[in-house]
């Protein structure tokens, strides 16, 4: 088969009737729809210059040389630089403006970030050479090391988790490891009902019954009601700080020194952390595991989803279970991968792997690099600006959205409202569409699950008052319309790439690949 | 500071707004034991661009690049070339600074992508379906496993001996923890896979049998017969790819039975890295889509019934099932997915097949080159592009001895089981396009000359 288009697929696709701008290929100007890869290319086609494969050779592939076809299409190269960027001009993005993301931290990526991770001592070194070729990218990974335990006020941290929910399961694994220790076996990990559903996922995963936790009115954990649950059977809290509501968990040390009175520990959720770096440490409130998203706090890109990565800095008592493998640097300066060749019986609890190898390498490179940006004063300055930038968009709105925890004091990084305001048959999901028209992106939707119809909005440190500005401009002409019950606000999106998706038919009949028409009868 | 835009006005305007007499004032809730009132110390202060260039050059400057010495390593990490235009265009913004793709009106770039990665690695990979990826290739395994327990209700998981020793110390710590039964041992040097051996070892309490494929010495063993018995025991076979150039030149472990396909995704587009981030591939049959981890993305249609894409089947996930999910997972490995994708594009079924074909014609050379040394002897029958000599001594300092003339020559299996006695004089040595004629003779030489 040479053309894999065999089904006569054409660029033009339907646009809404009557719609005078409606063209014959389907395109609206800079806006270009692209076919499928296995609409356009061939698997005849290539962009790579490779020798033709000899045929005369005998093989050592044994039984299960392939015979079969695979059907992969190719393209020329300058088809595939086309292909993709014209699919790269239908996403939004931090390059392109604000995207206040609740919860996600959408900040801008600096791109001597991405020039260091490329260097080649980083890019393009084995995780498996000797120790002795790759000191400096040990030293990278030591170096971060050292400066997330500083940031944090812990005693050690784990390096190798691959994103925030893989450190929760690190700093969960390292508790489970912990009570294996003492002979206990306690059953329970409380979660309150605001957290991130990773946190339940993440309990329940490691073989622990999950039981919430409720908030005060203040929308913070009920100390009086978490102290009550606590008992021997309590394996450990896990606890956002500042919480998914975007406020700071006053009683963290308390509730802290609670849960250790009954033998448990505490597991906080970091994703927050870019709140408070540099003006709270997290050990000086009695935890005992953090994952960092390095993707949050420390600006690696999100990358349209992940790679992510997720160090679990952890308290004296947890350290001797840390996953292998870490760095140590020996009094020469000369810095050891304890792993299984090297660690001999110096770590002789630690609960074994989490991975393949030592973590994610080019997320530290750039981390490092942005922390060494701005240092320990400008990491400061990070938290303190995100928060009051934060606080800005909460006093803008808070007249027109409702924000149920306006009066429970500052908000930390991110703002909460409910659709609580708006009229009858208007919803949340649709000012976050009528937003996109307005050429933002939304703010999260939906939650933290504890507030109806909720919007949480995170600027971050990287905007300016004017951006902000124009975004608070645009969310209070949408409110005022969803308050009037403005009907028109269900249309939205109008002017995106797409209109409202159809997600209830993506489920109801999965389609996960391509398949030629014929195949789909 | 040049990532912060506000200035010294801006913020006393925006207190004012707020109504707060001063940035420490946000800070009220903070316990006054646990403030900060300064730069933590013992930190250094910001620095600029070139500063910070520096530091981090002279850091680089410390590791030897694969690319300034003859290289041989494999091991579960293969150093492929990589056109330029990939990391062009994974260095796109739109792709590079957007998130996952919740809003599909301002996300089709992303998703579409997606669509097409899902395809590519379905078929390459010989399954029905794929998803969106994993974080690597071996925190996929051990979600496979668990995936396998979920559909079999069984708790045995039987490891083939060629399993990477990482991937076996990742599923063993899950294991750890959830009650599973792990029957593995190491492999021996030898050239048979221990097929027969293997399937002996199923029963009725088998939940899945996990076999790589080209193995940790290289070997390629029989899936289908392997598959076959797996499925007569009610059991799935979970086939675990590393190197998935490789299914450029073998069959894929689906068309070979395998119930669910995992790999390391690394070799096509994302490179080295020292480790990460690398890419998971997930494949399985479509029947098993619903107990599938990670997120995937499905075709729909918008409201004007245009051809529109969106992650879809998310009731499996945390955000909505908590802690009754599939998996804790919350992401992807998106972008090492796009590069993946886009290296693939480029390749096509002909580049491919041609790569992979160069790959073996050159690990061929090497393997007679370095049959034909005094005191070496090729461990394979059968092999792709990464092979198993056995040198006759302690091949971890063979390998140091190498480094140190700046030839880095193969992976040590004493570095990979350091307990294993039997395996210490084992040398893994993995040849890629990228090995050039003199790369090899300087591996030939520099063998030639230790083992002298």
């Amino acid at each position: 088969m040479n053309v894999m288009n065999a089904s006569g697929w054409k660029p033009g696709t339907p646009v809404p009737a009557g719609d005078e701008s409606a063209t014959v290929s389907g395109n609206r100007g800079l806006m270009l729809e692209e076919p499928l890869i296995f609409e356009i290319g061939t698997t005849e086609t290539t962009g790579v210059d490779l020798p033709e494969p000899a045929t005369d050779r005998v093989s050592r592939l044994g039984r299960h040389a392939r015979t079969g076809a695979i059907g992969l299409p190719g393209l020329s190269e300058p088809e595939t630089v086309r292909h993709y960027t014209r699919l790269s001009r239908q996403n939004y993005a931090i390059d392109c403006g604000i995207f206040p993301l609740g919860s996600c931290t959408m900040k801008h990526n600096p791109r001597l970030n991405e020039k260091v991770a490329r260097m080649p001592g980083f890019a393009d070194v084995h995780p498996l050479q000797p120790a002795d070729t790759v000191q400096g990218a040990l030293a990278v990974i030591d170096e971060l090391a050292v400066w997330l335990i500083k940031l944090t006020g812990m005693h050690s941290v784990a390096m190798t988790p691959k994103a925030g929910a893989h450190g929760e399961l690190c700093g969960i694994l390292c508790i489970k490891a912990a009570l294996q220790a003492r002979g206990e076996d306690r059953r329970v990990i409380l979660v309150p009902e605001s957290a991130h559903g990773t946190n339940p996922a993440t309990a329940a995963f490691a073989g622990f019954a999950v039981e919430g936790i409720p908030a005060d009115a203040d929308g913070r954990v009920d100390l009086a009601a978490l102290t009550a649950r606590l008992g021997p059977d309590v394996a450990g809290v896990m606890i956002t700080n500042p919480n998914t509501c975007g406020l700071f968990e006053r009683d963290m040390k308390a509730i802290s020194d609670a849960v250790h009175a009954v033998g448990g520990y505490v597991y906080c959720d970091g994703a927050n952390f870019n709140a408070i770096v540099g003006r709270v440490r997290p050990g000086d409130l009695g935890i005992d595991a953090m994952h960092i998203n390095l993707h949050k706090t420390f600006s690696t890109p999100h990358g349209g989803g992940g790679p992510g990565s997720g160090p679990v800095v952890l308290s004296e008592a947890l350290s001797p279970y840390a996953p292998l493998p870490f760095t140590e640097r020996q009094g020469d300066g000369h810095i050891t991968l304890v792993e299984e060749e090297t660690v001999g019986d110096r770590h002789p609890h630690s609960f074994g792997r989490m991975s393949a190898f030592h973590g994610q390498m080019g997320m530290f490179t750039r981390a490092l690099t942005y922390i060494l940006s701005h240092g320990a004063d400008g990491l400061r300055q990070v938290a303190e600006d995100a928060v009051l930038n934060a606080n800005y968009m909460l006093r803008s709105l808070e007249d027109l959205l409702d924000a149920p925890f306006a009066a429970s004091g500052p908000c930390m990084h991110e703002a909460l409202f409910s659709d609580a305001n708006f009229a009858k048959g208007v919803s949340t999901l649709d000012v976050a569409k009528a937003l996109i028209d307005e050429g933002f992106h939304p703010m999260t939707m939906y939650f933290p699950l504890v507030v109806h119809g909720a919007m949480l909005v995170e600027p971050t440190e990287c905007e300016s008052k004017a951006t902000l500005d124009q975004f608070i401009a645009s969310m209070r002409a949408i409110a005022e319309r969803a308050n009037a019950g403005d009907d028109s606000l269900h249309a939205a999106p109008l002017l995106a790439p797409r209109r409202r998706v159809d997600e209830t038919a993506a489920a109801r009949k999965p389609r996960l690949v391509w398949r030629e028409v014929a195949e789909l009868g | 500071m040049r990532y912060l835009p506000l200035t010294d006005a801006d913020r006393t305007a925006m207190l004012a707004v707020i109504g707060a007499p001063s940035v420490d004032a946000l800070f009220a809730d903070v316990p006054e034991s646990a403030h900060l009132y300064g730069p933590i110390e013992g930190l250094p202060l910001h620095a600029g661009e070139q500063s910070v260039e520096r530091h981090m050059r002279r850091l680089s400057a410390q590791n030897l690049s694969a690319a300034d010495a003859p290289f041989f390593l494999g091991a579960g990490a293969y150093r492929h070339h990589v056109p330029a235009s990939v990391d062009h265009l994974i260095q796109r913004g739109e792709f590079l600074t957007a998130y996952t793709p919740y809003q599909p009106e301002i996300a089709q770039g992303t998703l579409q992508m997606l669509f097409e990665f899902q395809t590519q690695v379905a078929r390459l990979l010989g399954c029905d379906v794929a998803n969106a990826s994993m974080y690597d290739g071996s925190t996929a395994a051990w979600e496979a496993v668990v995936m396998a327990r979920r559909i079999t209700k069984r708790s045995g998981v039987l490891i083939h001996d060629g399993l990477h020793p990482h991937y076996v110390s990742t599923i063993q710590t899950m294991a750890r923890f959830t009650g599973d039964v792990i029957d593995y041992a190491p492999p021996v040097l030898a050239s048979d896979c221990g097929e027969d051996a293997l399937v002996a070892r199923i029963d009725g309490g088998t939940s899945c049998v996990v076999v790589q494929y080209p193995d940790i010495l290289g070997r390629l063993p029989d899936l289908a017969a392997i598959a076959a018995a797996a499925q007569a025991h009610g059991a799935l076979l979970i086939a675990v790819v590393t190197e998935p150039v490789a299914l450029g030149a073998i069959a894929s472990p689906g068309e070979l039975g395998a119930d669910i396909v995992v790999g390391e995704g690394q070799s096509l587009g994302v490179g080295l890295q020292f480790g990460g981030p690398y890419l998971g591939l997930f494949a399985t049959r479509d029947k098993y889509v619903r107990q599938m981890p990670g997120r995937l993305c499905g075709e729909t249609v918008d409201a004007a019934g245009r051809r529109s894409f969106v992650l879809t089947l998310s009731t499996r996930e945390q955000h909505i099932r908590r802690e009754k999910a599939t998996s804790n997972i919350c992401t992807n490995s998106g972008l090492c997915a796009l590069a993946f994708s886009a290296h693939v594009t480029l390749l096509g079924e002909k580049g491919l097949r041609a790569l992979a074909a160069e790959n073996h014609r050159l690990a061929c050379d090497v393997a007679d080159r370095l049959a034909a040394i005094p005191g070496v002897e090729v461990v394979n029958d059968s092999f792709f592009n990464e092979f198993t000599v056995r040198i006759g001594r302690d091949a971890r300092q063979v390998v140091r001895d190498l480094a140190a003339q700046q030839v880095l020559a193969g992976v040590s299996l004493g570095r990979l089981y350091p307990q294993e006695a039997g395996l210490a004089d084992g040398l893994l040595v993995a040849v890629t396009e990228t090995v050039t004629p003199e790369d090899i003779d300087a591996l030939v030489a520099g063998l030639e000359g230790v083992l002298a």
